[in-house]
């Protein structure tokens, strides 16, 4: 880092909002473009669920629209088609995990509140930091474009297994200008600005905590960055490596993962052959097991934040805690076949997946009943953030269940790609995770703004959604037990399906009404940026240290570097005359 | 922590206590080890490949032994000068650091130009391409990837030998660890192919 904060000249516009190194303006443009994602990928789903509660009905209000503006996803009458229900279905898993929770979780949050957690200026690395996002971003763009070219967007899930993937869209559309070869181009730019971020984020909190803060005083927050680096820097390589691969087959007809005499539509395939389907999918679950402890660890995180300054008490064993995320982090490396359990795998490999899959479910578990001891005894204030921090633990609990037949591989015989895992993979994303980046944003808002968020409105956004979340995603469960399979255009067209028609309607409606609800949210964060009530630095009278910073803080963070004097969760301390004790405060000099 | 007079963010050149490293250093380490991970995803599935019969030919493919051997003796004699640089820089003999960093560059573009003209253009006249078989294919894949690796190396040393170079004046403590950082870097690029060579030419 070179001496050019020594002198403070203030930045024209586009060195200061645009391309800043700060990791206060890097978060939040982290948070907004992940926020319009996860938003355009919500609205993706919501024409999806048109065609599931009603076959082959013409889209209403926007379906003229969708016939001119895109290819391939609705035909003259405004139909959803066939291949524009698996484009819509591929492109809202990949918007919503890489493109928005994962941004906003880590690349938002972890970048604006753990330097200010530990005491710093700022990141190890702010322009490196600044290059992560600048490689987002495109990688985004070009996952959005890939809708507007000849062939459309991938089609081929969000998992992307060959060989359909490599022969998807492949005869009358560019070489390298079409859906899936845009989709692993886009790939390697989110993975590449992944990697990046890690390694700020493992320097960061390592190297840069300020005097007193041991790693035992860390707030839990930092400690669920800190394992979710890990997991980014080590488990994404294998994704990219694969993705080149699959970029190869695509572009340049290698057969990494094209067997040889392959027939697609009649016709054999001219490839060299011999290649592995399989490999692919041991490649990407290397990476996409880990990648759903990415997408929990940081609302652990937040919840554990939130929930110990609503109870006024210390976060019931936080040692515990701690040990529970970073066995988590390492058994998260060693589980991943267990989404490939139906792919004939002996019983000697499915007995060892399935195992530690077992294994694997009691830190979760051992997370929540800690969260759950926490509540015990606590005179609990039901703030805005402390609903949705509340509502999260029955959430991921059922979340967290539902995924144990699956991890067993006898009854994942009957359950796998039915409707039953969509449920149990929705609970723990949807009303888990982003429930507790709702209770973030609501709980930090004022840290980042100066004011706070009106509390009507909040709860005027927490009851439908989570009364709605919960009737898109439960009836899944009851869908999938009766065997109805996932990613299917016309489920009717199968007996089965007709029989559980009446459920798929309820996740439809539900769904359609959880849009409406999250109408209070944008109001509320809009209205409340420009004339929300104005706070002071602390309004929730919190201990850790981005408390003791202005609201909003400016370039540097902290006027006066703070020192460290105890850990992180000391509310309601015998003898104390408030009950609470600011980690930054001296002994001497508490209230 | 402390904060020496000419670093903002703390550990930028003072190593920390705990590590011993100063923050550069750390950080690429990190990435080595992310590194690790993706060129140790694609070795396995070179081994997944063959052990399933994917390339049943393998032992008659038609790579010179010979120019990987040369190849492989310019990579190795290019860590080697890279070493020289950084200990030159250290010693205050910025004269002979600097034609080291470009005996290292030079060396880097050989083995480059002899992997593009001798190997890669060489096959495509034999009609032997990416998608000829897929030993070719994993061949090309990995060695190209090793090879953008080195260019990125190359652009790296020439910007610390040429437009970086005034850093030496204003920051040497700081340019000496970003010369050290490469230096990491370069010995990890060689590393690969210390294993793409026996894997691909001699097994």
């Amino acid at each position: 880092m070179s001496s050019d904060h020594g002198h403070h000249h203030e930045p024209g516009f586009i060195r200061k909002y645009l391309f800043s190194v700060d990791h206060k303006v890097i978060g939040v443009q982290y948070a907004v473009t992940s926020l319009v994602f996860l938003f355009i990928g919500f609205s993706l789903m919501m024409i999806m669920r048109w065609q599931l509660a009603y076959p082959s009905a013409p889209i209403p209000f926007i379906g003229g629209w969708l016939a001119s503006a895109v290819q391939g996803v609705v035909d003259k009458t405004g139909t959803l088609l066939p291949e524009g229900y698996n484009a819509l279905g591929a492109m809202h898993g990949t918007i919503m995990v890489f493109l928005g929770v994962v941004p906003l979780a880590v690349g938002g949050f972890g970048n604006y509140v753990m330097p200010l957690q530990i005491g710093a200026p700022d990141m190890a690395f702010p322009r490196l930091n600044m290059a992560s996002y600048w490689v987002f971003l495109p990688g985004g763009i070009i996952m959005l474009a890939s809708f507007f070219v000849p062939g459309g967007a991938a089609n081929s899930g969000w998992t992307a297994y060959p060989p359909l993937s490599v022969t998807a869209n492949v005869t009358g559309t560019n070489p390298f200008w079409n859906g899936q070869t845009m989709w692993l181009l886009g790939m390697i730019f989110l993975i590449t600005s992944s990697l990046l971020g890690s390694v700020n984020f493992i320097v960061t909190i390592v190297h840069l905590r300020v005097k007193g803060l041991q790693l035992f005083r860390m707030p839990f927050f930092v400690w669920a960055q800190f394992v979710t680096a890990f997991l980014l820097l080590l488990a994404f390589p294998p994704l990219e490596a694969a993705g080149v691969m699959q970029l190869m087959d695509r572009v340049f007809d290698t057969s990494f993962f094209m067997p040889s005499g392959l027939v697609v539509s009649g016709q054999l395939q001219e490839y060299s052959g011999g290649g592995s389907p399989l490999l692919w999918q041991h490649l990407f679950w290397f990476l996409a097991h880990p990648e759903v402890y990415v997408l929990i660890l940081p609302a652990i995180g937040i919840v554990g934040e939130v929930i110990a300054n609503n109870t006024r008490k210390p976060l019931w064993g936080y040692r515990v805690l701690v040990y529970s995320i970073i066995f988590l982090g390492f058994m998260s490396f060693v589980v991943w076949a267990h989404h490939m359990f139906l792919t004939g795998m002996g019983t000697t490999l499915s007995t060892f997946f399935q195992t530690t899959t077992m294994i694997i479910s009691v830190p979760s578990v051992v997370i929540l009943t800690a969260f759950l001891l926490s509540l015990y005894g606590a005179a609990i204030r039901f703030t805005v953030p402390m609903l949705f921090a509340i509502a999260f633990l029955p959430m991921f609990a059922i979340g967290g269940l539902t995924g144990l037949p699956l991890g067993l591989s006898a009854s994942d015989i009957h359950l796998h790609d039915t409707y039953y895992v969509i449920g149990h993979f929705h609970y723990v994303v949807a009303p888990g995770t982003i429930m507790a980046l709702f209770a973030g944003i609501y709980y930090w808002f004022p840290k980042v703004t100066g004011r706070k968020m009106n509390d009507f409105l909040g709860k005027l956004h927490f009851w439908p959604t989570l009364i709605f979340m919960n009737a898109v995603f439960m009836p899944m469960f009851f869908v999938g037990l009766q065997g109805v399979s996932r990613r299917l255009w016309d489920q009717t067209s199968y007996v089965t399906g007709n029989e559980t028609h009446n459920w798929v309607k309820m996740s439809s409606w539900g769904a359609w009404m959880l849009g409406l609800s999250q109408l209070p949210f944008i109001i509320n964060f809009f209205y409340s940026a420009f004339a929300g009530k104005k706070v002071a630095a602390n309004p929730w009278a919190a201990t850790t240290l981005e408390w003791a910073a202005p609201s909003p803080p400016p370039h540097g963070n902290f006027p006066e570097v703070p020192v460290v004097y105890r850990g992180p969760y000391e509310y309601s301390v015998p003898g104390s005359r408030q009950d609470y004790s600011p980690q930054h405060v001296p002994d001497a000099k508490l209230a | 922590m402390s904060t020496t007079a000419t670093e903002v963010l703390p550990h930028t050149l003072t190593p920390h206590p705990v590590t011993g490293m100063y923050n550069g250093k750390f950080g690429l380490w990190l990435f080595l080890a992310s590194e690790i991970m993706l060129f140790g995803a694609l070795f396995s599935s070179y081994v997944l490949l063959r052990v399933h019969g994917a390339f049943p030919h393998h032992g008659e493919h038609s790579l010179s032994v010979k120019i990987g051997t040369i190849n492989t003796m310019i990579l190795i004699t290019s860590s080697v000068t890279m070493v020289l640089a950084w200990a030159a820089f250290k010693l205050n003999e910025p004269g002979k650091g600097r034609m080291f960093l470009a005996a290292t560059a030079l060396l880097a573009i050989a083995f480059l130009v002899i992997k593009l003209t001798l190997e890669y253009q060489h096959k495509y006249h034999e009609g032997i391409r990416p998608d000829t078989s897929t030993f070719y294919a994993i061949y090309y894949c990995m060695t190209g990837l090793h090879g953008l690796h080195i260019v990125g190396g190359v652009i790296v040393i020439g910007y610390f030998l040429l437009p970086g170079f005034g850093m030496w004046k204003t920051n040497p403590e700081q340019y000496i660890n970003r010369i050290e950082c490469t230096g990491l870097y370069w010995h990890f690029v060689d590393l690969v192919w210390i294993f793409l060579f026996p894997v691909f030419y001699l097994l």
